[in-house]
């Protein structure tokens, strides 16, 4: 069996119609590399849409049975986490934007369907963050990082307070005031993301971006990201959008308007690339010429290409060749130079070297 | 196939080449290893286990390597990879097997949850299933070598299964792990049971598995109903105590003993809910093994 280098995940993703027949050998590689790229409940919900789930042979189903029980089981855990939130923060009056997943999931689009979830991200005006710690801490939520070098890297430098963990349910809240760190070249204003923000159905105080908003989050997430080994999920989230809203001509003029505006034109130029070369996603002519505008020189974008197009396969040995850490490495470096000023870089790589293996998983 | 029919060599061939792929009751798991003390243990508690062959599909794909650097050489461990990655930590080489043990049970507890997945131990006798939750130290595995060394099928000493839909319970017989003392006490108890070698120092103590008996193996496929629940508790010296359960506090044991509680919302209420209404609870506190399966024996003669 001849199937190195492979991601079997993107091609079921594109082609979910074909997979119910694939043979026994290609179904085991496609539940590992699916499992280890967080979307083997991605898969089993696209195929329990459209009705092939008992196609699939049964070996293999099993495993996207399992997969849904997670799911499914996440989903209800997003509500209810949704629901502490917004009942610890009634008191400050202020209105929370969900982001991305708990977003998808509370606004009821198809990019929630069979996303597992890490944590829950929130929105709120930088002016507000005091207030917001402040309220989820007397509801249970505490500060994690304690090492002051660590507590400074958050508050100073990121787009997000360090994340916050209840101490019961031991959930992880993750409040944000911008979607790229404060240090980022990018500029993107929070303040016209929060303006355009809509309200959902469910509580008044409830907010989720605007569609365009949405997008632009999650390629800039995606593409500023200095650890991809969920890239082809936040990929997938990407594909799911456009794919919803892309129906309608004026979202894409729309979409390029509101990328120029928020200082995102590469990055959304990166998302539609990728999306279409990896997912298929369907992106008009006239909306890949608008974002061509932004794409970087030739030389950048072919290097560009052999990088993504590594880092965004499924985080599986089976599906990397000889240059894939390469890739994520560079990719790796890139988000921080892209994150950082060259001199706060020097020092925060020399940081992190100095503290070990340790620090990596605690702060970027 | 079963894993006695493979001579020794073609047997290391599988597990240094392709793998081997073993199956445990609803769980095929292709394993690799160059340790010549897995390919013996496995080829002693695993003789009668089916090997699937190389085209089918394996659910989980683990290996015990030796890490790289100066611990291959000075003081050497071993490593359980799942998939290419470890989700532990390394642990002295001499603890080969019961790592690929313990490997193998965090792989289905981890990601069976098809499953309603229980810690707990579950024999069968004429049809009907009685369930051991507990607590580690509470004598548990013991108690489950004795039955089945007394006539009861061995469906899991570890992992119970339960099926959401039918809330019956799939079996998964494996080696019985024996810790400490009820080496011994099993060995003396049952001389004709295949016991491996003892592993000092684990972090569970000495530990050695019991192979699961050949007609607990053979019936793998044969799923069974709970009827008894009995929650074991050893009490060093003191008599046997036979008592009836309050059907809550068994549910709650079943609850605590539960991996995957959480992820089955209400069906998993209702399912630990019919399992303890169609079963007669009790709790056994006992210190001799041979009074305690007694014991087990006339509640199903009840």
């Amino acid at each position: 069996m001849s199937m190195a280098g492979v991601d079997l995940v993107s091609l079921a993703l594109r082609r979910p119609h074909e997979v119910p027949h694939w043979t026994l050998a290609q179904w085991e590689l496609l539940v590992r590399q699916a499992r280890s790229a967080n979307l083997l409940a991605r898969l089993a919900a696209l195929l329990e849409d459209l009705g092939s789930l008992e196609q699939v042979p049964h070996a293999a189903r099993a495993h996207l049975e399992a997969a849904l029980v997670v799911s499914r089981a996440q989903e209800e855990a997003v509500r209810r986490e949704v629901a502490y939130v917004l009942k610890a923060l009634a008191r400050t009056g202020i209105d929370i934007v969900l982001l991305k997943g708990a977003a998808y999931l509370l606004a009821g689009l198809p990019a929630a369907r069979g996303r597992l979830f890490s944590d829950i991200d929130i929105l709120v005006p930088h002016s507000s963050l005091a207030e917001v710690e402040a309220a989820l801490m007397l509801h249970g939520w505490a500060t994690t990082h304690h090492d002051p070098y660590d507590q400074r890297y958050y508050r100073d430098w990121m787009h997000e307070l360090p994340p916050m963990l209840h101490v019961a349910r031991e959930t992880v809240l993750d409040v944000h005031h911008a979607i790229v760190p404060i240090t980022a070249r990018l500029k993107p204003d929070s303040g016209k993301l929060l303006a355009a923000s809509r309200r959902l159905a469910e509580d008044s105080r409830l907010r989720v971006l605007a569609p365009v908003d949405m997008i632009l989050n999650s390629a800039a997430h995606l593409f500023l990201n200095e650890e991809l080994s969920s890239g082809l999920r936040d990929l997938a989230d990407l594909d799911s959008l456009l794919r919803q809203y892309g129906a309608r001509t004026a979202f894409w003029l729309e979409l390029v308007e509101r990328a120029r505006e928020l200082d995102l034109s590469r990055l959304l130029y990166y998302g539609l690339r990728y999306a279409r070369l990896i997912l298929d996603t369907p992106v008009p002519d006239h909306a890949r010429q608008a974002t061509d505008a932004n794409r970087p020189p030739i030389w950048l974008r072919s290097a560009m290409d052999a990088l993504f197009m590594r880092a965004l396969r499924p985080y599986h040995f089976s599906a990397a060749d000889r240059f894939s850490s390469f890739a994520r490495l560079a990719l790796y470096i890139r988000a921080h130079w892209l994150r950082m000023p060259p001199a706060l870089l020097a020092r925060h790589l020399t940081v992190k070297a100095f503290r070990g293996r340790e620090a990596t998983t605690a702060a970027g | 196939m079963i894993v006695a029919a493979l001579s020794r060599k073609e047997l290391s061939r599988r597990l240094t080449g392709p793998g081997l792929r073993l199956r445990t009751g609803p769980v095929v798991t292709c394993v690799q290893s160059r340790q010549p003390a897995v390919a013996e243990a496995l080829a002693l508690h695993y003789a009668e286990h089916a090997v699937e062959p190389d085209d089918s599909f394996a659910d989980f794909h683990v290996r015990i390597a030796s890490p790289r650097g100066v611990r291959r050489w000075v003081r050497p461990q071993v490593l359980f990879q799942f998939d290419g990655a470890p989700p532990f930590y390394p642990l002295p080489a001499d603890q080969a097997f019961p790592m690929l043990e313990w490997g193998l049970n965090w792989c289905v507890s981890a990601h069976c949850h098809q499953y309603l997945v229980l810690h707990a131990a579950v024999v069968e006798r004429s049809g009907h299933a009685l369930v051991l939750p507990a607590p580690p130290g509470s004598g548990k595995s013991t108690l489950c070598a004795g039955l089945v060394n007394r006539g009861w099928r061995l469906l899991s000493d570890e992992l119970a299964l339960i099926d959401p839909a039918s809330g019956e319970i799939v079996p998964l017989p494996r080696p019985v792990s024996l810790k400490n003392a009820s080496i011994s006490v099993i060995r003396g108890f049952a001389a004709d049971a295949a016991i491996g070698p003892t592993v000092h120092d684990t972090l569970k103590g000495s530990v050695a598995h019991m192979k699961p008996p050949v007609e607990s193996v053979r019936r793998a496929s044969e799923r069974a109903r709970p009827r008894w629940i009995v929650v074991p508790r050893y009490n060093a010296g003191a008599p046997l105590r036979l008592e009836p359960l309050a059907r809550g506090r068994a549910f709650m044991h079943l609850v605590d003993s539960a991996f995957n509680y959480h992820l089955h919302g209400r069906r998993g209420f209702e399912v630990l809910a019919e399992l303890t209404a169609a079963s007669a609870c009790h709790e056994l506190a006992y210190s001799d093994l041979a009074h305690a399966v007694e014991a087990c024996d006339q509640l199903a003669r009840a």
